[in-house]
């Protein structure tokens, strides 16, 4: 079976692949292009750790196809800091210790990210429900939606 | 498995009435990829049908009716700033399914041609009287929603059709739909019953009505019996009592671990009521 050529852009850089028309964009973005941030936690869509945005959208990159990517802008969480320089999410989540294994930390940076960028003071309600297709089976939740919440106020005083 | 992204829908069905083996097409994926990857279906031929023009578009036409690209998204749905106020039920079912993920990819296509009987936007389509426009290798015809899945993963559609277009009626005056749903949790999950309700008003009286229930049965079912019970009527409680004793008659449920049949029939009916309750609000103008 010939492999498909695909062209797109990943955290602004453009970049190209080849893909069996089978294989998601999470099998690409982590067999082809080596960004193993997004991880596969169910491949079914249900757990969000896969999570990136796709022209500006967030989605499960798991729920997604490899060569639908074509002419699209992905962001994923290897894009979110500055450098060395932590986004002021990562930061925090550090600050409030809002991972114990980390499987699901790249998805709900990337989803919360997503989340700011929309609205910069949600609710901690509007907060959660974002969140809810983020699964984390170690923190239950409450540091999460805390650091999430202390970004967005910071990000709101700083702007 | 060959993949196609065509450039209309002429195209899409000519692709599908040639291919062989098994045909799938691809709209947000949420379901169609889940049944690749767990290899419950191996389609052969996956016809992407996103690059084909004005898939995303959501159009209010001249008479006041809608309609909608069939790669139309949830968060599409929910974003939009005037469908909601026309359609709270229609675009409510559609916001009920999956995370925010999971919502920036399904579409109420996919969700009705997935052929499940639980599937949330169907019921609240048919109460709404939605129709979508299909595309096969003899032309475009229209289908009412209600018409189209004819059983649990199987539609009406023949091979090389192809729905092109979600046509949603003009709302018009004082009138209102809702739809609502039993979950055993609070988020996120397969409906054990479903109600959709739509109805217009003449003062306080119900003038027209449609009732549809939802993974009570094999289809998502359309009921007259549960319109006639509040036709004519101001929703009282004797009224309700009706609506709901149709409902409750008209189910033909399993038993799974979702719900039992008993469960099931019972809850129809109280979703029913409640339903009817706020589509009526919302037929004179209130908030609910």
């Amino acid at each position: 079976m010939s492999k498909l050529h695909v062209s797109t852009t990943v955290n602004g850089d453009a970049v190209e692949y080849l893909c069996d028309p089978r294989e998601t964009l999470l099998d690409c973005l982590r067999d082809k292009l080596n960004l193993t941030g997004a991880k596969e936690g169910c491949g079914t869509g249900d757990c969000g750790a896969c999570s990136v945005t796709v022209d500006g959208r967030l989605v499960c990159s798991c729920l997604m196809l490899g060569v639908e990517a074509e002419g699209k802008q992905i962001e994923t969480v290897e894009g979110i800091a500055d450098g060395d320089v932590l986004h002021p999410l990562q930061q925090k989540m550090i600050e409030y210790a809002a991972l114990q294994c980390g499987i699901c930390t790249p998805g709900i940076l990337v989803a919360a990210k997503s989340l700011l960028e929309k609205n910069p003071n949600p609710t901690e309600e509007e907060t959660r429900y974002w969140l809810a297709g983020n699964l984390c089976r170690c923190t239950g939740y409450d540091k999460i939606i805390r650091a999430v919440m202390d970004t967005a106020a910071e990000l709101r005083e700083a702007s | 498995m060959d993949y196609h992204s065509p450039a209309s829908f002429a195209e899409a069905s000519a692709l599908a009435a040639n291919a062989t083996g098994i045909t799938r097409f691809l709209a947000g994926g949420t379901d169609v990829l889940v049944q690749l990857r767990s290899e419950l279906v191996k389609p052969d031929t996956l016809i992407d049908i996103k690059k084909i023009n004005g898939v995303h578009d959501i159009t209010r036409n001249a008479d006041g009716s809608w309609t909608l690209g069939v790669a139309t998204t949830g968060a599409e749905m929910s974003e939009h700033p005037e469908l909601g106020q026309d359609w709270p039920g229609v675009v409510e079912a559609m916001d009920l399914i999956g995370s925010t993920q999971v919502q920036g990819r399904a579409t109420l296509t996919g969700n009705l041609c997935n052929g499940s009987p639980a599937a949330d936007s169907v019921p609240a389509m048919v109460a709404a009287g939605v129709t979508v426009t299909v595309t096969g290798p003899d032309g475009t015809r229209e289908v009412a929603v209600e018409d189209i899945p004819t059983g649990p993963g199987k539609t009406s559609l023949t091979k090389g059709e192809v729905v092109s277009a979600v046509n949603i009626p003009a709302r018009g005056e004082n009138a209102g739909d809702a739809y609502l749903r039993f979950i055993p949790r609070t988020e996120m999950d397969i409906a054990v019953v479903g109600v959709g309700v739509d109805l217009r008003l003449d003062g306080d009286t119900i003038i027209e009505a449609r009732v549809s229930l939802g993974a009570v049965a094999p289809t998502v079912l359309l009921v007259e019996d549960c319109a006639k019970a509040i036709l004519g009527s101001t929703l009282d409680d004797a009224t309700l009592d009706a609506l709901a004793a149709a409902a409750s008659a008209a189910c033909n449920p399993i038993d799974d671990k979702r719900g039992t049949i008993a469960f099931r029939t019972e809850v129809v009916g109280v979703l029913a009521k409640r339903a009817a309750k706020i589509a009526y609000a919302r037929a004179k103008g209130e908030n609910a």
